[in-house]
């Protein structure tokens, strides 16, 4: 087994640790994982995006061109992997960021206002768990708990009060797709 | 919109010496300004079109993509070495170096040293923001003791850190030096008066009175973690009092520019 | 130990810290400053050495200096600031001091850029300062193997007297992968009979790599490389995947040698009898299990992040023996799995004739490609 994920967006809307989190939750599971970020000499709000690898073998390239999963949390990363990813795979999409519906019907596009979820939870920052909990309907690799274990361990000490918001975040995000595939 | 861009109501314009190329500096960084002033007064001097500028490692690596003018791209440190050796076979040229901190005063503190001991006739422009901005805000030879940064994480500690180097005054010590100030970026007025110092840095090279440089202060919100206006405050009021702006050499000869 | 999630550059450096580094010198750049920034914070929390240098010419001197009283030391750095510690190292070697560097390499040459590239190999493993001298250099292709070959660096630096550099690239330097940290070493200031610490009631002792009687000279020439021949009988790492039934063998090293892995499962998965060998101690190369593969095997295709390098010492080693292809992506640019599984059918459909220059064939088909290769 061996699955791949890109997760892109802004600088700042918490890519990096949405990957790392899902990084911690297969490690903790007893899998082979790795987490590579693109850096740039910009070290400033630009881009960012990470890939995570999950897989029960030794893992050989870190990234992959076609992933059969990813997270697009703004347009331009909308734009730049919706026509990349694997046919039958799963793309979400943060609503809130972009002004466009889907283009391909070959994969599976989950919709979810990101940016409004975490709001009405309570801090704007959550919205790469909400994303993070859509993603995870469509990752059998990783159940909510394996998710929820490895924020309880990882979280850094200066955000550990929030974290039953990230749960709720997460936990928002993981309904929220499972209504939208159970639809399609 | 047609009335907005009437000839008549244009205040304010993009001067000949920049391209149109889009910036890559963070929001609020000073680079910007420096850079405008340069090219304000390569272009009032008429001198564009022989203006050779070496670009350093460091946020201004990519300043050849603004200046409307020719470029080379120096190692890091070694943009004087490189100038001198423009200089030396164009003599006719108006070469000038742009300079960060670790780049000036940390790596390439030979080459800065010996290219005013030679008096060399190239102007150099000299960026201070306290730390290394392209490498994400690692201690630099300016750092102020106390400051916080990414190898310095609890504060630069003089004992095993040493303390922040004041490159104007020491390079004024140096015969071959004819221009050697320091201004600030941090409101207009100060503004004003480092494009008058890069105005007369420049003469003073295209009148063969040796090496000139303007040490400019200049702020690194994204790395400082402070916004464009805190860190116009934090040049005023922790850079300023540790490196005092003034001119630190002024040649006899230089002292008779009038511009 | 459990493991942990670590990111390579900073497993590299508490490696290092944990192997009972004294001293660490060195001077920020990407992508490698995460060494220097942890070195920067976990050292003087531990009452260790830490100085950010003015430049790689003083750090690699800083480094000179520290190895000269037989501490513990270690610079890092990337590709244009290992070029300005060639000086320095050249004098290392001749003075017999262990020292271990760490390269995080990055698209040259020049300023270049800061994506993962292989294009330091010539310069690690044949030389770069200048004289006579061997080195030993190691290639991770994981955090964990960068921690493992950092803790033994050490060993074989101070065993053999000699300069240990590690060749990593920029994606293991930023990466994350789960990792087992060995445990913290004692400090200690291990006592050596070549030192120089103050003579303190014994013989004095000058350290120096100067030798102005050419036949003194020629005498550590002679004494560097019979501590070479030693190395080379007992330091040579690889790795091998799938080789016992493999007709065609991938060799490839760090970051190309695990993407190669990717493609060689996947030819597998469609029958194909393809093995993997991962040189991992560079020098000295794994000749002699390249010379025997040679004899069994039906062609090699050698993947790297550059021009083709490392293919010379394939190309030693095979001797023209079986047919051999060249795949590389120089300048920054990492290959996608799918790009060498190509090399792969190509290599099996259409061997090249034995002895037909890899890399010019390679050069052509890259040109073919109109110069973008296989993508941007
Ligand atoms: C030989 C070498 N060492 C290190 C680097 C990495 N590096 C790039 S920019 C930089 C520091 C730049 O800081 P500064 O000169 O203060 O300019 P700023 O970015 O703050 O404008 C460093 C260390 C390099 N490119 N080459
Ligand atoms: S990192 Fe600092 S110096 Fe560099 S562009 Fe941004 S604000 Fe300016």
């Amino acid at each position: 087994m061996q699955r791949e994920i890109v997760i892109a967006g802004f600088g700042g809307q918490g890519v990096l640790f949405a990957g790392q989190v899902l990084a911690y939750a297969a490690m903790d599971a007893g899998k082979e994982v790795t987490w590579i970020p693109s850096y740039g000499p910009e070290m400033r709000g630009g881009t960012a995006n990470c890939t995570v690898i999950i897989a029960d073998e030794e893992i050989g390239s870190p990234l992959v061109k076609h992933p059969p999963l990813a997270i697009v949390l703004n347009l331009p990363s909308f734009d730049r992997y919706e026509p990349l990813i694997q046919r039958g795979g799963a793309l979400i999409v943060n609503q809130s960021m972009v002004d466009r519906g889907p283009k391909r019907t070959d994969i599976t596009e989950v919709f979810i206002p990101c940016n409004e979820i975490a709001e009405a939870i309570g801090d704007r920052r959550l919205l790469n768990m909400v994303a993070v909990g859509a993603l995870l309907p469509f990752l059998p690799e990783l159940t909510l708990q394996d998710v929820e274990k490895a924020l309880e361990a990882h979280l850094p000490a200066r955000h550990r009060e929030l974290l039953p918001l990230n749960f709720q975040a997460l936990r928002r995000g993981y309904e929220v797709a499972e209504g939208q595939r159970s639809r399609v | 919109m047609a009335t907005l861009t009437a000839p008549a109501n244009i205040v304010f314009t993009r001067p000949e010496g920049l391209t149109e190329f889009p910036t890559h500096y963070c929001p609020g960084c000073t680079h910007g300004i420096a850079h405008r002033l340069i090219a304000e007064v390569l272009e009032e001097m008429n001198v564009l079109d022989r203006a050779i500028g070496v670009a350093p490692v460091g946020c201004a690596v990519f300043a050849y993509n603004y200046f409307d003018c020719d470029f080379v791209e120096a190692a890091h440190g070694r943009a004087p070495a490189m100038a001198t050796g423009i200089k030396r076979v164009l003599p006719d040229r108006v070469v000038f170096t742009y300079q960060g901190d670790g780049d000036l005063a940390s790596i390439g503190m030979a080459e800065i040293v010996h290219a005013a001991a030679r008096g060399e006739n190239i102007t150099v422009i000299f960026i201070n923001n306290a730390n290394y901005g392209m490498t994400g805000g690692q201690m630099a030879p300016t750092t102020l003791p106390g400051m916080k940064t990414t190898s310095s994480p609890s504060g630069r500690d003089v004992e095993t850190q040493g303390y922040p180097i004041r490159m104007a005054e020491m390079l004024a010590t140096l015969e071959g030096a004819g221009y050697v100030v320091r201004r600030s970026l941090h409101d207009p007025k100060n503004i004003r008066l480092a494009r008058k110092a890069i105005r007369l840095a420049f003469e003073t090279q295209v009148r063969g009175l040796g090496f000139s440089m303007v040490e400019l202060l200049s702020t690194c919100p994204t790395n400082w973690g402070l916004s464009p206006v805190e860190a116009l405050r934090f040049v005023e009021e922790r850079m300023v009092p540790y490196f005092p702006l003034g001119d630190y050499r002024v040649s006899p000869a230089v002292a008779q520019i009038r511009v | 130990m459990a493991r942990e999630l670590w990111k390579g550059n900073e497993a590299i450096a508490e490696a290092a810290i944990r192997a009972g580094l004294q001293a660490y010198f060195g001077y920020p750049i990407t992508p490698q400053t995460e060494v220097l920034e942890w070195m920067a914070r976990r050292m003087p929390e531990l009452g260790r050495v830490f100085v950010q240098a003015e430049s790689e010419v003083a750090a690699i001197n800083m480094v000179y200096g520290a190895a000269c009283t037989g501490a513990r030391v270690m610079t890092t750095s990337s590709s244009p600031g290992i070029s300005l510690m060639m000086e320095g190292l050249s004098y290392i070697a001749g003075t017999e001091v262990p020292v271990v560097l760490v390269n995080v390499m990055r698209g040259g040459p020049g300023l270049g850029n800061i994506a993962p590239s292989q294009g330091d190999y010539q310069q690690a493993v044949r030389g770069g300062g200048h004289g006579d001298y061997p080195r030993i250099v190691l290639a991770p292709s994981s955090v964990q193997e960068a921690i493992d070959l950092v803790t033994l660096s050490f060993d074989l630096a101070e065993k053999y007297r000699t300069i240990v550099m590690i060749i990593a690239d920029g994606s293991i330097g930023q990466m994350m992968e789960p990792a087992e940290m060995p445990p913290m070493q004692p400090l200690y200031h291990r006592q050596w009979d070549w030192a120089v610490t103050g003579k303190m009631g014994r013989e004095r002792r000058v350290l120096s790599s100067i030798y102005l009687d050419p036949y003194q000279e020629e005498q550590t020439n002679l004494r560097l490389f019979r501590r070479w021949q030693e190395i080379q009988a007992n330091e040579v790492r690889s790795r091998a995947y799938y080789l016992e039934d493999a007709e065609f063998v991938v060799i490839g090293f760090g970051t190309a040698g695990r993407v190669a892995l990717s493609a060689v499962r996947a030819a597998r998965q469609e029958g194909l009898k393809v093995g993997l060998l991962r040189p991992i101690s560079l020098s000295p190369f794994p000749h002699q299990v390249v010379a025997e593969l040679a004899q069994r095997v039906s062609g090699f295709l050698v993947v790297e992040m550059n021009t083709g390098q490392m293919l010379e010492d394939v190309e030693l080693a095979n001797a023209g023996r079986v047919p051999l292809r060249f795949y590389g992506r120089p300048g920054g640019v990492v290959p996608f799995p799918d790009e060498i599984l190509h090399e792969i059918h190509a290599l099996v459909e259409a061997p090249p004739t034995p002895g037909e220059d890899a890399r010019l064939a390679w050069l052509e088909r890259m040109t073919r490609l109109g110069g973008d290769g296989w993508q941007r």
